[in-house]
């Protein structure tokens, strides 16, 4: 217990006999911006939905608020409400309009009135540069103005913390900026921010800390001058010569 | 009444259109309930079929197979000619709407589940993710779009019941097949009659697919899917 925002004690994860996640101990302070990074298939979106049981973790614990989260008697619904997610796919509801999109959980989970809701999502929406298409519906937009609906989505419900899943992996490369901009003004106002992302460049502006997870485990983590100046393991040293390279 | 065109006798039809329309409502009636017990059956039941609890999914699925796996007409004497010998008589409309809307209810389960199924994964991911209960997922997020996805198979099936409704001729039902039978006895003119009778049911058939075009059409989801 380090007092961390959320934290994972040993947490594994295994399909059949593939063991996905070795074993993570780590934690995220509050206000901090960890970037995960590491090779496709190293763990790194498991871990993530290991921390609100999108994923069930086959062993190991996870704390949110020292609320232990693998608990079975823990009511997730109310962890999940506090933690927003963004998923590599947007995943926005397309029989909604962007306002509903935003208000649907504020009114059912959250229990916001309708009008209370409508202030809240006019606001979000104005915050990510969306403030005209709150009529318009998920089908009518371009990837980079859903996915920053879906980041809307997600600060609306004033979450403690956000996950980001490969947010920018969807997109054509020119709207990948719009989306990257949207989270660095999260991370100077101050979010708690998990980030899986190959964006080598957000990683290094941004982050607090980086995190490298290949094969399940975290291989090392540090700030990002650590990381990228100076990395200790050869497969960190590896990954990133082949990703900047790009 | 100018009962001959081309040459050709019409009185057989036209000396009884009340008797016509009286079947053509018999028809309407009997499909329209089948169709709403089908689907008021239907929807918790392919609900159940994906359910993660053995308990519920495993007797729908039963229900599915059997109900499907047997002919609508042998459901139909069941229902009719069986069900008094363990002490339940039903009228004949009754037992046709009844045999009709129970096997209607198979198929439609199996139309929803695959409506259902077919919303990517990431729609249920997102509603959870935001705290919704998998109760809230379904009812506002799932359901919504599975509904609407459902409408072209769903008029196919609509039609079917409407057409399988002729079976009910078997238990005396006189509903239009029945009425084409009976007619064709008086005046033996099998081919007016019956191309008759197939215009009628044409004409219901018709309809509920226009209509069901227009329910298409007004909760389309604008930007989604194939059409513009």
């Amino acid at each position: 217990m380090t007092g961390g925002l959320i934290e994972t004690v040993d947490l594994k994860k295994s399909y059949g006999q593939v063991e996905v996640l070795k074993g993570v101990t780590t934690s995220v302070m509050r206000g901090e911006v960890v970037v995960v990074i590491g090779p496709s298939g190293g763990g790194k979106s498991t871990l993530l939905r290991c921390l609100n049981r999108m994923t069930e973790p086959t062993s190991g614990d996870v704390y949110f608020e020292g609320i232990r989260v693998t608990d079975p008697k823990t009511d997730i619904n109310k962890i999940r409400a506090e933690i927003g997610m963004v998923f590599q796919s947007f995943n926005l509801f397309m029989h909604l309009t962007v306002e509903r999109n935003i208000t649907l959980a504020l009114t059912k989970v959250k229990g916001l009135s309708e009008v209370e809701a409508k202030t809240k999502a006019a606001e979000v929406l104005s915050r990510v540069g969306l403030q005209d298409k709150a009529k318009s519906y998920p089908g009518h937009l371009s990837g980079g103005q859903q996915q920053r609906c879906a980041i809307a989505r997600a600060v609306a419900m004033n979450p403690k913390l956000i996950m980001f899943d490969e947010p920018t992996s969807a997109l054509d490369p020119e709207l990948i900026g719009e989306v990257l901009d949207v989270m660095k003004s999260l991370a100077v106002g101050g979010m708690t921010m998990i980030v899986v992302t190959h964006e080598m460049g957000f990683a290094r502006e941004v982050s607090d800390r980086v995190i490298f997870i290949d094969q399940g485990i975290i291989l090392e983590e540090g700030t990002p001058e650590e990381i990228f100046a100076n990395p200790k393991h050869d497969r960190t040293r590896t990954f990133l010569r082949r990703m900047l390279k790009e | 009444m100018a009962n001959f065109i081309f040459g050709i006798d019409f009185s057989p039809i036209t000396n009884h259109l009340d008797l016509f329309l009286n079947a053509a409502i018999l028809t309407i009636v009997i499909s329209f309930l089948a169709i709403g017990l089908g689907f008021a059956l239907g929807v918790p039941l392919g609900l159940a079929r994906i359910s993660k609890w053995k308990i519920v999914k495993w007797p729908a699925t039963l229900y599915v197979d059997v109900i499907r796996g047997t002919p609508l007409l042998v459901q139909l004497f069941i229902i009719y000619f069986g069900l008094p010998f363990i002490g339940l008589t039903l009228t004949p409309v009754v037992s046709a709407t009844l045999a009709v809307g129970l096997h209607s209810s198979a198929y439609q389960a199996e139309i929803l589940r695959g409506g259902i199924q077919s919303i990517p994964k990431g729609q249920t991911e997102a509603a959870r993710a935001t705290g919704m209960t998998h109760l809230q997922a379904m009812r506002y997020v799932i359901l919504p779009q599975s509904l609407r996805l459902v409408i072209p198979p769903m008029t196919n099936e609509f039609i079917i019941v409407i057409k399988d409704s002729s079976l009910a001729y078997a238990i005396g039902v006189v509903e239009l097949t029945k009425l084409g039978y009976q007619l064709n006895g008086d005046y033996f003119e099998p081919f007016l009659i019956f191309v008759f009778v197939a215009l009628v049911y044409l004409i219901i058939t018709f309809s509920t697919s226009t209509v069901m075009k227009q329910v298409e059409r007004k909760f389309r989801i604008p930007g989604y899917g194939v059409h513009e």
